[in-house]
């Protein structure tokens, strides 16, 4: 049996924009705070792993090191596009487990500014038309054969839903942001902090039918580090690291297996509901046990789907879930207590170790005004488009 | 002179789309192969799909690259043969109200654009059938 992994230390800065930092300065407030909040030190680490996706190849993990210690410890910069900062997570807990570790540093950043639409090309005409390419494409095909924009591949994956289920619509999907922004009134490291009628959201610009504006994720800037120990160091630390640390229960990466439209639809139902049902197995938990969900909502439609993907709903109940406030803070499953992706914010590398700073700090009893009354479970959820899942379930210390 | 905005879109004797077919297990698949992703087979037929089908799902999609004319309707088809096909919806306005899952639809082509050598790139979509 392998052993136990623990969160000793986990910090987040707000998410937003910081023209006047870099990368390194994000993901270095991050790791200092992780480390002074497990009550450690970097001479105390046997592995950092970073996360980043804009800058993969800048040697991240590295440049931090020389702001915070070049100890000499092995780094490794990973990148698994939204789930890059589960992926930097589940790095280091395999270390752990492997015995080459015993406290490791996680840390996901992103920098991205006012990056605007991810994906979907600009379209240039050539000249002379000569197919090139796996598709022998003579001209960039988004617009023409369908769309490669998030907003867009979102809102198919929802409607796709809406076609296989009953009572999912529009509304249905405007309640999830209307939702999201709500809650992110209470968090203060949230990129905006404003709460939205249902009448306002559905009336913002529409991006991609139906997601308007209000339920797209923005860009922006942030970082988040977690310090990770195993149960064998864990057990010698003192009584006070032990009592805040937070168990992680299950781990768990997956990608998309085949399915027939997945050449033309990426498939984010599969692997979610994979990684979430190994999750459980390995935790020993259900869905009905999880005290709170942090999801990947990066759009609306997203959202919804996932209620069903991990299990939160009946099958095919995602409608009805949301139309009767389930997955609100003070509903059945609290989902995205944080303002989710759709209002805390995006940075890509850092969400998916942003997720479980949010839950575990719940599950410490420490999220001041957006606290989850006697939160003792929760599951962190993220999802990178190609595919990439990554679940993790969190559950709360119990010495005292 | 005519030339496919891709080439799974066959011209000669047609219009139609032509899939890469796994001779182990019969999965299809559009572009240049190098294995089967659902069996790993590495032997393909190439055949044609089904011109009709079904709406699977959509977006009508506002926001784009500044070159790129909105709103259009993305679609995914699944053919009446079992094929998911990318692409848009044409002939209808871009309009939830006028837009049906599980709308019957069939395969359409118009030329996208001319290079300087008054070469017509041809694209397909999907219309109402």
């Amino acid at each position: 049996m392998a052993q136990d992994i623990w969160v000793l230390g986990t910090h987040m800065t707000a998410f937003g924009r910081y023209p006047d930092q870099d990368a390194v300065d994000l993901a270095t407030a991050a790791a200092l705070g992780a480390l002074d909040d497990g009550g450690v030190d970097i001479a105390d680490m046997d592995i950092l792993a970073c996360g980043t996706l804009f800058q993969a190849n800048a040697g991240m993990g590295q440049q931090v090191q020389k702001q915070i210690g070049q100890t000499g410890i092995p780094v490794y910069n990973v990148s698994n596009a939204c789930a890059t900062g589960a992926t930097a997570l589940r790095t280091v807990i395999m270390a752990i487990r492997a015995g080459e570790a015993d406290l490791g540093l996680a840390i996901g950043v992103e920098q991205m500014g006012k990056m605007g639409l991810l994906a979907g090309g600009a379209r240039k005409e050539k000249n002379v038309y000569e197919p090139s390419g796996r598709y022998g494409a003579v001209m960039p095909i988004d617009g023409i054969l369908g769309t490669d924009t998030m907003p867009g591949v979102f809102a198919q994956a929802g409607m796709e839903y809406a076609n296989d289920n009953d009572g999912v619509g529009f509304e249905q999907f405007a309640k999830v942001a209307q939702k999201n922004h709500a809650h992110s009134t209470l968090n203060p490291l949230a990129q905006y902090q404003k709460e939205f009628t249902l009448e306002e959201v559905m009336g913002s610009p529409m991006q991609s039918y139906p997601n308007t504006l209000l339920m797209c994720c923005p860009t922006g800037d942030g970082a988040a580090a977690c310090v990770l120990v195993g149960e064998e160091r864990f057990a010698s630390l003192s009584r006070e690291q032990q009592s805040r640390a937070v168990k992680i229960s299950a781990s768990v990466l997956t990608t998309d297996p085949y399915v027939e439209s997945g050449q033309m639809q990426p498939d984010v139902n599969t692997l979610t509901h994979n990684a979430a049902t190994a999750a459980y197995e390995q935790a020993g938990v259900g869905p009905e046990d999880l005290s709170l969900v942090e999801l990947h909502d990066c759009f609306a439609t997203a959202e919804l789907i996932h209620y069903d993907n991990l299990g939160l709903c009946e099958p095919g109940g995602a409608g009805e879930f949301i139309d009767r406030g389930a997955p609100w803070r003070d509903g059945q499953t609290p989902v995205n207590v944080s303002g989710g992706l759709i209002s805390k914010g995006h940075p890509i590398g850092a969400t998916g170790v942003a997720n479980v700073y949010e839950v575990a700090t719940h599950l410490r009893g420490e999220a001041g005004d957006r606290q989850v009354e006697g939160a003792n479970v929760g599951l962190a959820h993220v999802i990178g488009l190609g595919s990439s899942c990554g679940v993790h379930i969190l559950e709360k210390s119990g010495i005292n | 002179m005519q030339i496919p905005l891709v080439d799974y879109l066959v011209l000669d004797n047609g219009p139609y789309l032509q899939a890469n077919e796994c001779q182990s297990c019969g999965a299809r698949f559009f572009g240049r192969r190098n294995a089967c992703a659902q069996c790993g087979g590495r032997e393909f037929n190439a055949v044609r799909v089904s011109d009709t089908g079904t709406l699977r799902t959509f977006s009508i999609v506002y926001r784009a690259a500044p070159t790129i004319p909105t709103p259009y309707v993305s679609v995914i088809v699944l053919t009446d043969d079992g094929t998911s096909v990318r692409s848009n919806l044409i002939n209808v306005e871009p309009d939830p109200s006028k837009i049906t899952l599980g709308m019957k639809v069939k395969l359409d082509t118009y030329v996208v654009g001319t290079d300087d050598d008054g070469q017509e790139a041809v694209a397909f979509g999907y219309a109402p059938a």
